[in-house]
């Protein structure tokens, strides 16, 4: 037997080291896969939607002249609501094609490529506000008017010289002309606050598409979930875990919660159509059946992390206050549920988190609906969160499959607010949970 | 008398009650409440569940009925007789704590009994349309056919074969992905990492598990599926689509590493350390202990966890909507467009719908389908998880 030395590593402990080695950065590189998704995911998504937040507006002075507007010159609200926005939509052409002479700008473009650069929204624009002050008629009244889609992506870099050879919807000589505007400081790119209030546009006008139904629908929704989920989930936690007897019926309870947790979504949708639509008859894409199915979906959460945060309660606090004369719901009442608060709220933020980002169920009860007016949160012909609506992750899918190429940025931009809420929402959730967090 | 009206009127019943019940307690305590079996505030409440809880039963009942009739009547005269009954029944010896705690009691016991309505909710709403569909559409033809072509003229052929294709061939693509991923970060996390390293790398992780689908949804639409298409697919040769088998399964690769990490991470703790450190002592090195002593004992906590990942990729709706495409097709290539069952659910129940059409009701039965297949995975899970549980408690 040839002698061996400790110090010198032989062969077998090299490859066993070499193998130790392998699957340590088999591991590291697993996480790094993992970080890198993270990262790529939210670089795409935020590099695309980030420019939603920004808007191409043009500052022009529009003649309203009364021999357009209001020929009978008595300023009657319902004569003038005869002028459609094809009316006003010659008034701001004529503006712009001003406009564009008085600043000494030349150009090739015929007067209606030079009104197309305006959005087809503008005339709304311009419509909604001389009719909410006739008197404006035969005045020139400064406006700032949203830019064409195109016109605004040429901005933003997402249209260019070479794709806009190719585009019916403009060409290279308008985005010269809006160049020259924006250098001379007519146009100019600001803050997008209508992205938040605006409702929904057409598929022709993505640059006046904004979020407000969306965001007004997600909030009716998230009020529902918080009011029914809350309560019920709290109160079936109480029992399951204080009250109820070790049997096996409230084996079947449990087994059926944490498999209701693990149903996809997509099916609590189909029974959202099927009994609140279909069966009970509440109005389709309201706020209200998009709540309550929600709910269903977020109450085996609620209902888990409740009994965790009422188990991690110690069982000598019920003794103790049992001790004192306190009934079993007292102790529960008084001194368990307390204590339990802070976890409870916990898991509930993040279940009305994960419910305010759910799209399936709400796509099969109707709320992929067009819908521009905002919802009111009561009205007598609808009943409580009975209107028409949308939701934010809804009004995503909505943009995504809308063919203007506008509607992608959109989309992003949507995610991008989406995003923030839940951020804020979890950012909540570990506040309280570092706050408040005890350990027995 | 309207329902509404009625039962607003029971409310207010019930604060009156609360009030008087208190004062006829006080009364018949003969101005010493010690001579009372519970304290006047305890009748109080007792009688305000008295009214409402009996109500509230009425109005449920009454609401689910269409809520005509009589209904609004009979609900004043039960609130009329539950408030007269209550207040006549107070006396010194009743037990009123204990009598407003069993109203309690049944209030979170009906609770308790919602997550079992959702699911019997969830059956019958599906059973009930299925029936339908079944009478119009040959069954066999359903389980059977490989074709899908619904035709809203009539005459549609409506077999499932192609969709469960699509379906478990984009699970398996995004198992494949996920399950080494995340199984790999759970062993490097609970076995290898730093404190600090798992402080950061843990939550991180669990970002993913906390962003909606429609974002991952949207991340296959816009980002996986051209890069997938332009540097993949097309000089390769496999065609030229974006949404993609290859697509949707990727980016639901993602969405399932902290589904499957955090699980394994759970169950690789749950391992004694007595095992790891028998190993250690008889001279293996770490990595060996992990492969022949932790993860054969920690098996079938991750065979539980990997079906559970399963079923969640087959009942995963938005990212496929948005990264697989619609076509119905039977193929092997991953690059091409396929289509699945939940993308099928949202095209046949959205837009103009007609309840009486197979086109229609067709999707209730892929519901069906759909829940009977993932209820049985997370069944079977369920039943592996607790038995290894039980195995080291």
């Amino acid at each position: 037997m040839t002698q061996k030395s400790l110090l010198t590593v032989d062969a077998r402990t090299k490859r066993r080291n070499a193998a130790e080695k392998r699957f340590k950065a088999y591991g590291l590189g697993a996480i790094c896969v993992a970080m890198v998704a993270l990262v790529i995911l939210l670089t795409s998504v935020v590099s695309t939607g980030s420019s939603a937040f920004q808007q191409t507006y043009v500052t022009v002075s529009v003649p309203l002249r009364a021999d357009k507007l209001d020929k009978s010159g008595v300023r009657d609200l319902d004569v003038m609501k005869k002028v459609t926005t094809i009316g006003y939509t010659r008034v701001l052409e004529d503006a712009m094609t001003m406009a564009v002479k008085d600043l000494g700008l030349t150009t090739t473009l015929s007067d209606k490529d030079i009104g197309r650069m305006i959005s087809k929204e503008a005339a709304a624009t311009v419509r909604d506000a001389v009719l909410a002050n006739p008197d404006l008629i035969g005045t020139s009244e400064e406006f700032e008017l949203l830019m064409n889609g195109r016109i605004d992506g040429y901005f933003k870099g997402r249209v260019t010289m070479e794709s806009a050879a190719l585009d019916n919807n403009t060409s290279p000589q308008e985005l010269q002309l809006a160049q020259e505007l924006a250098d001379i400081g007519v146009v100019d790119t600001k803050f997008n606050w209508a992205f938040f209030t605006a409702p929904d546009a057409s598929d022709q006008r993505p640059e006046a598409a904004g979020l407000g139904v969306a965001i007004l629908g997600s909030l009716y929704m998230m009020v529902v979930v918080l009011v029914l989920a809350l309560p019920i989930g709290v109160a079936a936690s109480i029992y399951l875990e204080e009250f109820a007897p070790k049997n096996r019926w409230t084996d079947v309870i449990e087994v059926n919660i944490s498999n209701l947790a693990a149903v996809p979504s997509i099916v609590y949708g189909i029974l959202g159509l099927a009994i609140f639509i279909n069966f009970m008859e509440f109005n389709q894409s309201s706020p209200l059946v998009g709540g309550l199915v929600l709910t269903l979906m977020t109450l085996p959460t609620i209902i888990i992390s409740t009994r965790a945060a009422l188990k991690s309660v110690p069982p000598s606090i019920r003794d103790a206050a049992l001790g004192v004369g306190a009934s079993k719901m007292q102790s529960v009442f008084h001194h368990v549920l307390p204590l339990a608060a802070p976890g409870i709220l916990t898991g509930t933020i993040i279940g009305l988190a994960q419910a305010l980002g759910e799209t399936a169920p709400l796509l099969l009860i109707g709320m992929v609906a067009f819908v521009r007016e905002y919802p009111a949160a009561y009205t007598a012909d609808a009943g409580l969160f009975g209107e028409a609506s949308t939701a934010l992750p809804v009004q995503v899918f909505n943009w995504t499959q809308r063919a203007d190429p506008g509607f992608v940025e959109r989309a992003s931009g949507a995610i991008i607010t989406l995003l923030i809420f839940l951020l804020i929402m979890n950012a909540i959730a570990i506040y309280l949970r570092r706050k408040f967090e005890r350990r027995w | 008398m309207s329902l509404s009206v009625s039962f607003l009127i029971t409310v207010c019943l019930a604060g009156l009650g609360y009030v008087l019940a208190i004062r006829r307690a006080v009364a018949v305590s003969g101005g010493d409440i010690r001579t009372l079996a519970a304290l006047p505030r305890q009748y109080g409440l007792n009688t305000v569940l008295g009214i409402l809880i009996p109500s509230t039963v009425i109005l449920l009942v009454a609401g689910l009925n269409g809520g005509g009739g009589s209904a609004g009547t009979i609900l004043m005269i039960v609130a009329g007789v539950t408030f007269a009954g209550s207040l006549l029944r107070i006396s010194p010896t009743q037990r009123a704590r204990t009598e407003a705690e069993r109203w309690i009691k049944l209030i979170l016991m009906a609770a308790s009994l919602i997550a079992i309505l959702t699911t019997v909710g969830i059956v019958f709403s599906m059973l009930f349309e299925t029936r339908n569909f079944f009478h119009q559409y040959k069954w066999s033809d359903f389980y059977f056919s490989t074709e899908w072509a619904p035709n809203f003229r009539g005459n549609s052929s409506l077999g499932i074969i192609p969709l469960l294709w699509g379906t478990l061939y984009i699970s398996f693509i995004a198992l494949l992905f996920a399950v080494p991923i995340g199984l790999f970060a759970a062993i490097y996390l609970s076995e290898y990492a730093s404190r600090r390293m798992r402080n950061i790398a843990k939550p991180a992780i669990e970002i993913l598990a906390g962003i909606p689908t429609i974002v991952y949804g949207l991340f296959a639409l816009i980002t996986v599926g051209p890069f997938l298409r332009d540097y993949f697919a097309v000089p390769m040769g496999f065609g030229d689509s974006a949404s993609s088998v290859m697509t949707a399964g990727l980016v639901m690769g993602i969405m399932l590493i902290p589904f499957v990490s955090s699980l394994s991470d759970d169950i690789i703790n749950a391992v004694p350390q007595t095992m790891r450190d028998g190993s250690l002592g008889l001279g293996a090195t770490k990595s060996e202990t992990i492969r022949q002593v932790v993860i054969p004992a920690a098996l079938p906590g991750i065979v539980g966890a990997v079906l559970l990942a399963t079923s969640r990729a087959i009942g995963e709706t938005m990212i496929v909507v948005l990264g697989a495409g619609a076509a119905a097709r039977l193929s092997l290539n991953p690059f091409e467009a396929m289509t699945t069952v939940t993308v099928k659910i949202v095209s046949q129940l959205t837009g103009d719908t007609d309840f009486a059409s197979p086109e229609t009701l067709v999707a209730f039965a892929l519901g069906l389908t759909l829940f009977v297949i993932t209820l049985a995975l997370n069944v079977l899970a369920l039943i592996i998880v607790r038995k290894y549980r039980e195995q080291y408690e």
